[in-house]
């Protein structure tokens, strides 16, 4: 039997990682910002029936870019992780952290130990309960785990539009504010204007009982964007 | 349904069913009805010995707008009160409800593996489930419980909603064997469910307003609380009413204590009256 060429770990590694980045770059954004009454999330996505944005339990949402197959299929692993959790123990002890955790793990196995590693970059937001802060993770296709404040950025320029939300954003905003905002800076780092079309927006709202999340369908956008609206 | 060979599908119950199997010692696992250990050492005998509470009446009613779903809030133990202020009606989702009658623990558990399972599925298909699709879902739930209502532990569910697709409520019962039967007008199930049945036959009218239904369901329950020992009636000591949700367009809404009191009320001096 043939030995197989030696490839140092660092040098695989480092390939994998361009690998993974040059698929992410490939994809359009998605910030999550935490605005007064919870956590507004905002994807410049020209589909109007695939999400990049999505529900996953009570308080807890999850968006993915980079690659569609790969992300979906983490975010069924993601609610029924948090389904099976809120059966067998409570719905309260389903956490936006323990599912990160669990993401983080998964995305750094298949990274290390798989040829191919997954293209996609992921978020886990939670709206808190009552006086709690909310929470906002950022999962890197390594399985490096981030804990953002304020607001959250994954995608194919993700670091040109974390600084352009960062000249921006202030916290205690309204959800009109927090929008204007997501957009504008969705527009100044991924250089190209959005139309109202292309934007996939969905709340999580701490002052809903149950479920709070709720997708913003295009005329509730529109009304929230009076300087973006066509009339 | 699972499209490939490792992707689970969008069920919860089937995905829980095969989590069991991988990990039977699993958190809060209980094994799986069909290697249910026997419940009596002859192994073909029946639980119904068992000191187990019990759920007693439940209905559904379509209405003008929609469907009503009520129960009254007993559980027997034998010839003794297990609780007084058990809740027999839940919430399914948006547009419907599952009442249930028999043993009390699996029957609870049942309506909370539906509530997730209508969940579950919207949450990774992006759709709801259609009211046909949610009834067969439950059918097939009720099936799975065979082996254990062979041995006496019973769950029969009553499950009602708002079909958007006809525009109208829907009202469908069930069997042990998950035989589906939809009802067009009113059903009732468990210990005073004849009574209960008895009472609405009398006094119901297709179409009926929302104030008339409310009216025709709490007579019914009242009946059955008359002729049934396992029923209880308004508990005017305690502050016990029974439960009705209600299910329209709109979506599904409790109806409050303080609306059911005054009819309650009402009732019972109609028949002081005589």
């Amino acid at each position: 039997m043939a030995l197989p060429f030696y490839v140092p770990p660092q040098q695989m590694m480092q390939d994998k990682a361009e690998y993974a980045k040059a698929g992410i770059a490939k994809g359009r954004s998605t910030i999550a910002m935490e605005y007064r009454d919870g956590i507004v999330l905002v994807a410049d996505n020209p589909s109007l029936s695939i999400y990049k944005i999505a529900e996953v339990y009570d308080r807890i949402a999850f968006a993915g870019a980079g690659k569609y197959s790969e992300f979906e299929n983490l975010r069924k692993a993601g609610i029924r992780h948090a389904d099976l959790k809120g059966y067998m123990y409570s719905r309260e002890d389903v956490t936006a952290k323990s599912l990160a955790n669990a993401y983080s793990q998964v995305l750094g196995t298949i990274f290390s130990q798989e040829v191919k590693p997954l293209e996609v970059e992921i978020m886990v937001v939670e709206v808190g309960a009552e006086e709690q802060p909310n929470q906002l993770f950022r999962i890197s296709f390594d399985g490096s785990i981030y804990d953002d404040t304020g607001f959250s950025v994954i995608g194919g320029r993700a670091e040109a539009i974390q600084l352009a939300v960062k000249t921006r954003h202030r916290p205690g905003a309204t959800i009109e504010e927090a929008l204007a905002w997501s957009l504008d800076s969705l527009e100044q780092g991924g250089n190209q204007r959005i139309p109202l079309e292309t934007l996939e927006v969905a709340i999580l709202d701490s002052h809903r009982v149950g479920r709070r999340f709720r997708r913003l369908l295009k005329p509730e956008v529109e009304r929230l964007l009076p300087a973006r609206s066509p009339s | 349904m699972p499209f490939r060979w490792d992707d689970p599908g969008s069920s919860f119950s089937d995905f829980l069913a095969a989590y069991r199997q991988q990990f039977p010692a699993g958190p809060g696992s209980i094994p799986l009805p069909a290697s249910q250990p026997s419940l009596t050492p002859a192994g073909s005998g029946h639980a119904a010995w068992l000191p187990l509470p019990r759920g007693t009446t439940v209905l559904a009613l379509c209405y003008g707008d929609g469907a009503m779903v009520a129960g009254d809030r007993m559980a027997t133990e034998g010839y003794q009160v297990a609780d007084r202020r058990i809740e027999k009606v839940f919430r399914a989702d948006d547009h419907s409800a599952i009442a249930i009658a028999g043993t009390a623990g699996p029957c609870i558990e049942l309506a909370r593996l539906f509530q997730v399972e209508l969940e579950h599925y919207e949450k990774l298909e992006g759709a709801q489930l259609s009211m046909e699709g949610k009834a067969n879902k439950l059918a097939q739930m009720v099936r799975a419980n065979l082996p254990l209502a062979m041995q006496g532990l019973i769950v029969l569910p009553l499950f009602a909603g708002f079909d958007p697709k006809v525009g109208r409520g829907r009202i469908f019962k069930y069997d042990v064997a998950g035989g589906r039967y939809e009802e067009a007008d009113y059903h009732a199930t468990g210990s005073g469910g004849k009574d209960a049945r008895t009472t609405m036959k009398k006094l119901y009218r297709p179409g009926l307003s929302r104030a008339d239904a409310l009216a025709v369901v709490l007579e019914a329950l009242y009946d059955a609380a008359e002729e049934d020992v396992a029923t209880a009636g308004p508990d005017l000591i305690r502050n016990i009413f029974p439960t009705v949700k209600v299910i329209d367009r709109a979506g599904l809404t409790d109806v409050d204590e303080s609306q059911i009191r005054p009819l309650m009320t009402r009732l019972i001096e109609q028949r002081r009256r005589g």
